[in-house]
Parts: C-alpha cells; structure tokens; sequence
C-alpha cells in the first residue's frame, strides 16, 4: 500500500485527461482520435482507482472494470467505422467527414 | 285542402330535382316539358285548392308539414298557411309562370344553358310559393332568400358578359340590404311576442309598444324596397334586365318584386299600429312611382322602359299598402302581373324578331310584321296606360280613390304619374310599332318574323287576362270582389270605401284624363321623331344620377378604404408581419447554420468549452 | 521534502508511473506517424498499469496491460497496418481557426479549475483512507477476491449486461468491416455467409477480451 497521497493521483489523472482531451480537439486523424480517447478513460479508471484506495472501497475498482469491457467494444465498433469509412473516402481524417453539416 | 297545400310547393321542386338529377340525358324539349308541365300542375292544384277555401267556413288552414327549429321558446314549424291571400298569390304566381315557362321553351331554344335555365325557374317557382305559402316569417325568409338567389343566378344567365354578372351582383346587394331590414323586423317581433308564425304575431300584437311597431314597419319597408325596387334600393331593376326577357317579365315584373308589397300586405295588422309607419310607406311608394315614372320617359332601351314602369308600378302598390288600401294594392299586383308580363313578352317578342335589339330608335313600323305580337302589345299599352275598360283602370283607379280619400298631396302625384305612364307607354308604343322601318340596318334587309305559336299563345292569354283583369275587382261588386274576398286577412282596412257614387265617378273620369293627355301627349311629340332632347332630360336617362350619388357616397369611399387595406394595410402589415417572421426565422437559420458545419472536432471544441465555463462557475461558487 | 512524509519507493513509483503516462501521452499527440502513437499509447497505459499496481488494483493493473496495451493496442496497430500508414497528411496545420488555440485554452482551464476545485474542497484531504473507516484493500490474490465478489455479486446484472454489448460489439464491428461482395453472388449466400463465416478475423480480439 502506497503513502502518496490520492490528490497526487488525482492531479496526475487530470493531467492526463487534460492531454487526452487536447489530442481529440487537434488530430484529425481519426486512429489517433481514439487512442486519445482511450488516454481519457485511462485517466478516469485511474481516478476510480484511486478512490477506491482513499475510500477502501471495492466498488470503484469494479467500475473500471467495466469502463474496460465497454472501452473494448468502442474500440472494435469504432475502428471498424474506421475502416468502413476508410473503405470509401481512402482517408481517415474527420475534417473530411462533413455531411452532416446544416 | 290541407294535403293539396304541399302539392302546389312539390311539383315545382320535382321539376327541379328531375331535371337537376337527369342533368344531361334529357334532352332540351324533354326538359322544357318537364319545366313547364310541373308549374302547369302545380297551377292546376292551387285552382283546386282555391275552390276548396272558397267551400271552406275558415278560410283560414294551416297545414304542418314538420317540426323545422324548437330551441327554448323559439318554435318554427315548417307550415304553410292556406288564407285568401295565399292562395291569391299561388294562383297567380302559378298562372303567369306557367304561360313564361311555355314561352321560355321557344325563346330559349338554342341556347347553351337551356337546361340551366329552367332549373332555376323551377327553383325560383318553388322558392316564390314558399315566400307566399310560410306561415311564419322564417320559412318566408327562407323563400325570400330563394328568389333572391334565382333572382341573381337568373340576370347573371350570361355571365360570359360583364354586364350581366355585374347586373346580378348589384341585384344581389341591393337585396342584401333590404334582407338586412327583414331580418331586424324578425329579430323585434321576435324580442317582444316570442314568435314568428304570422298568426301568433298578429294576435299578440298588444305586445308592440308604438315605438316598436314604428321600427317593425320601417324595417320590414326597408326589405320591401329591397326586393320591391323601391326608393331608395330601386336601381338595381333596370339593370336586372340583363336576364333573358323571360325572365325579366317572371321575375323583375310579375312575381318576385311584387314580394315585397306582399310581405307588407301579410304584415298588415302590424302596419295598424303604426301610422307614421304607414304615411313612409304611402309617400316612399308615390315617390317612387313618380320617380320611376319620369326616368322611364327618356330611356331608350325598350327593356329599361318596361322596368322603370315596373318600379313606378309597384310604387303604386306601396301607395296604395301605405293608406291601408291592402285590396287595391293586390288587385293592382294581379292585373299588373298579368299586363306587364304580356309587355315584357311581347317585347320580348319583338326583341326575338330582331335578332336581339333592344333600342327603340331602331325599331319602328313592326305593328305591319308582327300580326299577333302588335294587337296583343296593344292591349298591354292601354291596359297599363289606364283606359277603360281594361284591368289597369280598374286597378289603378281603385288605388287612387284610396289614395284620395287619405292624402290630396299623394293622390296628385299620382295622377300625375298616372298621365306620365299613359305618355311613356305610349312613346314607347309609337316607337316599336308606328313610324318608319328603322331596323333595317338592325336585320340586314331581312323582314322581321313573328314568333313561333308556343311564344304568341301565352301573349294571347295574357290579353285576354288585361282584358277582363278589371272583372276581379268591379268597384260597384263588393259581395264577389277580391277585396272581400282577401279582406279577412287584413288586420286594417282604409276608412275610405263609403264614398259617393259621384265622387268616385269624378275620380274614374279623371284617370281617364290622365290617360288620354298623355296619349295625345306622346302621339303628338314621337309620331315623327325619334329623339328629342328636349324630352329625353339626360338628368331623367341617367336615373335622376341616383347610381352616380351612390357612387360618390358609398362606392368611393368605400372602395378608396379598401385599396388602403388592400395596398397598406395587406401588403404591409399583414404580409410585413408574416413575410417578416418567416425572414428573420430564415436569417437567423443562415447564421445558425455555420454553426452546424459538420466538423466533429468544433462540436467537440464546443462541448470542452462548456465544461470549462461549468468549471469556472463552480470555482468562483467555491472560492 | 518528499523523504520526510513519504516512503521513497512510492514516492519513486509515482514518479515513474507519471513519467511513464505523461510521455505517453504527449507521444501519442504529438507524433506525426500513427504507428509511434500507438506505441506511445502502449508507453501511457504501462504507466497506468504502474499506478494502478501502487493502488492495490493488482487485477486491474494485469487487465490494463493485457487487454489494453495488448489486445486494443494491437488492434490499433491492425488498422494501421491495414489501413497503410497515412502519414502523408500535416498533423500540424491546422485547417479551423483557432480550434488550436481555444482547445489549449479550455482545456488549461478545465484541468487547472478541476484541480483548484480539488485543492480547495473536501473531496480531497491528502490524507490516506480519509473518509471511511472500512479496512483498507487487499492486494495480491486477495484483490482478485475481493474484485470477483463484488463482481459476481453487487453488478451481477452489469456484468451479464456487458456480455450482450460485447456480443452486439462484434456483431457491429463484422457488419462495418465486412467488404461489399460483387454483384453476381446471389444476396441470400452473402447474407448467409456473413452470418456464419466472416467474424473470424477479428475474433480473436473480442473472444480474448470477453474471457478477461
């Protein structure tokens, strides 16, 4: 059992969402879109983590557990929209994605 | 008796329904039988029904067919009353319209909207025999309403025209507004006795203060004038003779105007409460046939001399229901009904003879072409221009007497109205028939032909009827007259019968002289001139410039406030609010728009931006 | 400063950990070629790994590495690979004006009043177990236990609900990723064999992460 203190953890997390988020906003890259997505949720599990340490409370550990499962199927739907998309624009930039635009 | 009353309203309407069902599978003869065979009928039992009231101890029968409106204590039947005046005017409407539908299938014939046509005389019959047989002022309102509607379908007939739709339109309002003046007279019956069937009314006529009784018979003057072209709603006649000629002398002069004087005679115990209401009437009706009289002698059109003597006429009629003298003013209303329809349908003749002029100055000398139009047209002439011993002198000196022994003033109006109507008949007479050939240029050097047997019979009959039209009602035959006969309807009778044998006779042999001044009168000016300024005052021909006060009064007026509404008010402020809407919703939606562009990343930019003002808010809440 | 409140091993653990992440994580949006991004993301979620090892989330900490620096990783690098690397492109121009510079900006703020609020709150004392009193976590095989009851336990509905989205996560994926036949094979074999044949190739993913 560590001695850092949780908001060490905690500042280190919104650290890391903050980078995250900042990769979503600048990349166009859609690949590189979803890995920085899954920086943020890695910066939310390891808050629920931390939590679950500072509150000695199993529950938050079983939360990231199931962020993990649900990460996973985002990952597999979202690259296979990748894919797809791919398939008919022969890029991955979602700059170029604008039909729906009003 | 009270089975045969509906039958004289159904077969009219069965006329309309199967020629309206059959529509184009019957043929035009087919349709004119039909159209003409029903009002035959229905003429034949109104005769029927006739003989039977005249059996009758009650004379008066009324004859529920249902239950039309009951709601609270407004109870209207759908009922007829069967009385002496009802079936005066059945028999006479029925009669006349009978011998116009026989003619209307010949002068008609051809015509493109022949079936069109008799569909709405027979509605137009059945309608006017509802206005007359309704036991309550509703269904007549109903009848009202009907021959209106007719009325305005019928002189719009070719509404390929401008004329004539514009003719039916201004019939049309005019009427709107002398319904107004129904309605409002229903509408205080209704206030103060609770009931609008006719009998009631009149035996709950202590209900009426004078006011009101006043307000009742100027109200139900004003829907007279409407549909009785009464001043001040008279004008819109002489346009309704843009209707076929049949249907000018049916409706513009046999039936339908005569309803207003009608209605006045059927309201006629209210009419006794009120003697100011009485005196507007008598002086409406003898300005009116002074008015129409002197506008008569400067038209050209031989239609539009008929229907100003039709307005004049029937101003007679009024004067004559203004001094309470009820059975003098039907009187007058048969024998006019059987004179003026036999003038319109021999003009109507001579206009068929003619191809369809209907300028005077381009007829003359047809009396040697038309051997059965001319001597028929000729009786009309004198029967309306008062010489004994035909109907006209009888009924107009009837009205007259009455009027003398009311009010002098009146009666000199009268009189000379009387000698105004002898001289434009007679203008008119000698322009048509006497003189020279003036409508060569009219038929190509063709002779004109006389019209076939089915149009000449009705006009011999009709002779025959102005002939013997004065028996109805001889002045010294007060047991079999018709004014004893309708007397038991009239809630008034004019304190006038007890004069002198030598009074009335004084009276009698100055109608004669009026007559025959104005006789001389025309004969000597238009036996050789065809125009004459000096006697055709443009004031006179251009209706005493009543259209051209109307149109400074009302129709600019009203027509500059609505190009203000049309152009300011439409264009602006309503199409500005709605168009105004619809563009800033528009604009707004342009802006809003770039906002939607599609670019993931800016939703996502708007979505971080706005957790960070939460952010923000919530350290300055904690702070 | 830290010696004397800390134990140095944590404190160093911690610093690996955020070293690890922070590299990580700047490699992953910083680098033009997608390839070393995924490498770097493998680089961040070992950090996390670290972290959450230093938190007694012993299980957590396996998963992490296995599942994510593992299986999704590789599956990112699948669809480089797959995909060809598209590096082509400028990561560093930036086509919206001022999406750069406002995303820096909200973000700074976001991450810079998230950690005030922190600071200046009560979520956070500092203190070790500072809310409840309850014992502290277990590390080791006991975390597996501890995470297994409460698993089968408390979110028994949760965890059979992730089976059917997993289920419907490959469903999709197959539908999304399978390419459009040519126009002469007749419709009810394609569907057929869509249906029965194609999940295989990227199964062994999904099948792995289910068995997690």
């Amino acid at each position: 059992m560590t001695t850092i203190p949780a908001s060490w953890y905690l500042v280190l997390a919104a650290v890391l969402f903050g980078i995250g988020a900042f990769g979503v906003l600048t990349r166009r890259s859609a690949l590189i879109m979803f890995m920085c997505i899954e920086l943020m949720l890695n910066a939310v599990n390891l808050t629920f983590v931390t939590f679950a340490r500072t509150m000695s409370d199993i529950g938050g550990q079983t939360t990231v557990f199931f962020i993990m499962v649900v990460a996973a199927a985002e990952v597999t739907v979202g690259l296979g929209i990748v894919v797809a998309v791919f398939r008919r624009r022969s890029s991955t930039s979602v700059d170029e994605l604008t039909e729906l635009q009003g | 008796m009270a089975h045969l009353a509906p039958l004289i309203l159904t077969f009219p309407l069965l006329g309309f329904l199967l020629v309206l069902v059959n529509g184009r599978s019957l043929s035009d003869r087919a349709t004119g039988t039909i159209a003409t065979s029903v009002v035959g009928l229905s003429f034949v039992v109104s005769v029927i029904a006739f003989v039977l009231l005249l059996h009758d101890k009650s004379r008066e029968v009324t004859v529920n067919l249902f239950t039309w409106i009951s709601v609270d204590t407004l109870h209207v039947p759908a009922a007829l009353l069967v009385d002496p005046l009802s079936i005066t005017m059945c028999l006479f409407v029925t009669g006349i319209s009978t011998l116009i539908h026989l003619y209307s299938t010949a002068y008609m014939a051809g015509e493109k909207d022949f079936r069109k046509f008799f569909l709405y005389l027979n509605l137009f019959v059945f309608s006017m025999l509802t206005l007359v047989l309704a036991n309550n002022l509703v269904l007549t309102f109903v009848g009202w309403e009907g021959v209106g509607a007719c009325s305005y379908w019928l002189v719009s007939f070719y509404f390929d025209r401008d004329s004539a739709a514009s003719a039916g339109k201004k019939a049309f309002i005019y009427n709107r507004v002398g319904d107004v003046g129904l309605l409002l007279a229903m509408f205080l019956l209704f206030e103060h006795t609770h009931t609008l069937t006719y009998l009631s009314i009149f035996s709950s006529t202590s209900a009426l203060s004078p006011t009101v009784a006043t307000l009742v018979v100027l109200a139900l003057l004003l829907g007279a004038t409407g549909k009785s072209a009464q001043i001040p709603l008279f004008n819109w006649l002489p346009d309704a003779m843009e209707g076929p000629t049949p249907v000018s002398a049916l409706i513009h002069a046999a039936t339908m105007v005569t309803a207003g004087v009608f209605l006045l005679v059927r309201m006629s115990p209210v009419l006794a409460l009120s003697s100011s209401g009485r005196m507007t009437i008598a002086v409406i009706g003898g300005v009116t046939a002074f008015v129409a009289a002197t506008i008569a002698t400067a038209q050209k059109d031989i239609k539009k001399v008929l229907a100003f003597s039709t307005v004049s006429q029937i101003g007679y009629m009024v004067l004559a229901v203004g001094v309470g003298a009820y059975g003098a003013a039907i009187f007058l209303m048969v024998s006019h009904a059987f004179f003026k329809a036999l003038l319109f349908l021999g003009s109507g003749s001579v206009i068929h003879s003619l191809g369809g002029e209907q300028d005077m100055r381009k007829m003359g000398g047809l009396a040697k072409w038309l051997p059965l139009t001319f001597p028929t047209f000729l009786i009309g002439w004198l029967t309306i221009s008062g010489v004994p011993p035909f109907a006209g002198f009888w009924a107009k000196g009837d009205v007259l007497t009455n009027v003398f022994a009311h009010n002098k003033l009146l009666w000199a109006l009268g009189v000379v109205t009387a000698i105004l109507t002898a001289y434009y008949m007679s203008r008119l007479f000698v322009l048509t028939f006497r003189g020279g050939e003036r409508f060569r240029e009219v038929t190509h050097d063709h002779d004109p032909h006389e019209s076939p047997l089915v149009m000449t019979a009705p006009l011999l009959i009709l002779a025959v009827l102005s002939v013997l039209g004065g028996l109805l009602d001889l002045p010294w035959a007060h047991g079999f007259s018709l004014s004893h006969f309708l007397s038991p309807t009239f809630g008034y009778v004019a304190p006038s019968a007890a004069q002198s044998t030598g009074l009335q006779t004084g009276l009698a042999l100055v109608d004669v002289a009026a007559a025959l001044i104005g006789l001389f009168a025309a004969f000597t000016i238009w036996r050789n001139t065809v125009e004459s300024p000096t006697f055709e005052k443009p004031f006179f021909e251009h209706v005493w410039r009543w259209d051209d006060a109307y149109d400074a009064t009302l129709g600019r007026p009203l027509t500059a406030l609505a190009h203000v509404t049309s152009d300011v008010v439409e264009t602006r402020v309503i199409d500005g609010a709605v168009e105004g809407i619809g563009a800033s919703v528009r604009r707004s939606g342009e802006g809003i728009r770039k906002l939607q562009a599609g670019l993931v990343r800016q939703y996502a930019l708007a979505m971080v931006l706005g957790v960070t003002v939460i952010v923000v808010y919530l350290v300055g809440r904690v702070r | 400063m830290f010696a004397t409140a800390y134990a140095i091993p944590d404190v160093l653990v911690f610093a690996a950990a955020a070293l690890f992440i922070l590299m990580g994580a700047i490699g992953v949006i910083s680098m033009k070629n997608p390839v070393h991004s995924a490498l770097s993301l493998i680089l961040a979620l070992l950090g996390v790994a670290l972290a959450f090892l230093a938190q007694s989330a012993d299980f957590l900490a396996a998963v992490e590495v296995i599942v994510y620096a593992g299986a999704i990783v590789v599956l990112f690098l699948f669809v480089i690979m797959f995909l060809g690397v598209d590096s082509s492109r400028h990561p560093h121009v930036e086509p919206l004006v001022g999406q750069r510079w406002l995303a820096a900006v909200g973000v700074l703020v976001t991450v810079a009043g998230v950690i005030t609020l922190m600071v200046n709150s009560h979520w956070v004392s500092g203190v070790l177990s500072a809310s409840t009193g309850g014992t502290p976590l277990a590390t080791g095989y006991q975390n597996v236990t501890q995470l297994g009851d409460s698993v089968f336990t408390t979110y028994l509905l949760a965890f059979e609900a992730t089976a059917g989205l997993l289920i419907i996560a490959v469903v999709g994926a197959v539908l999304l990723a399978r390419r459009e036949r040519p126009a002469e094979d007749d419709v009810e074999v394609e569907v057929e064999a869509t249906r029965f044949d194609e999940p295989v190739a990227e199964n062994d993913e999904t099948t792995e992460e289910v068995e997690q």
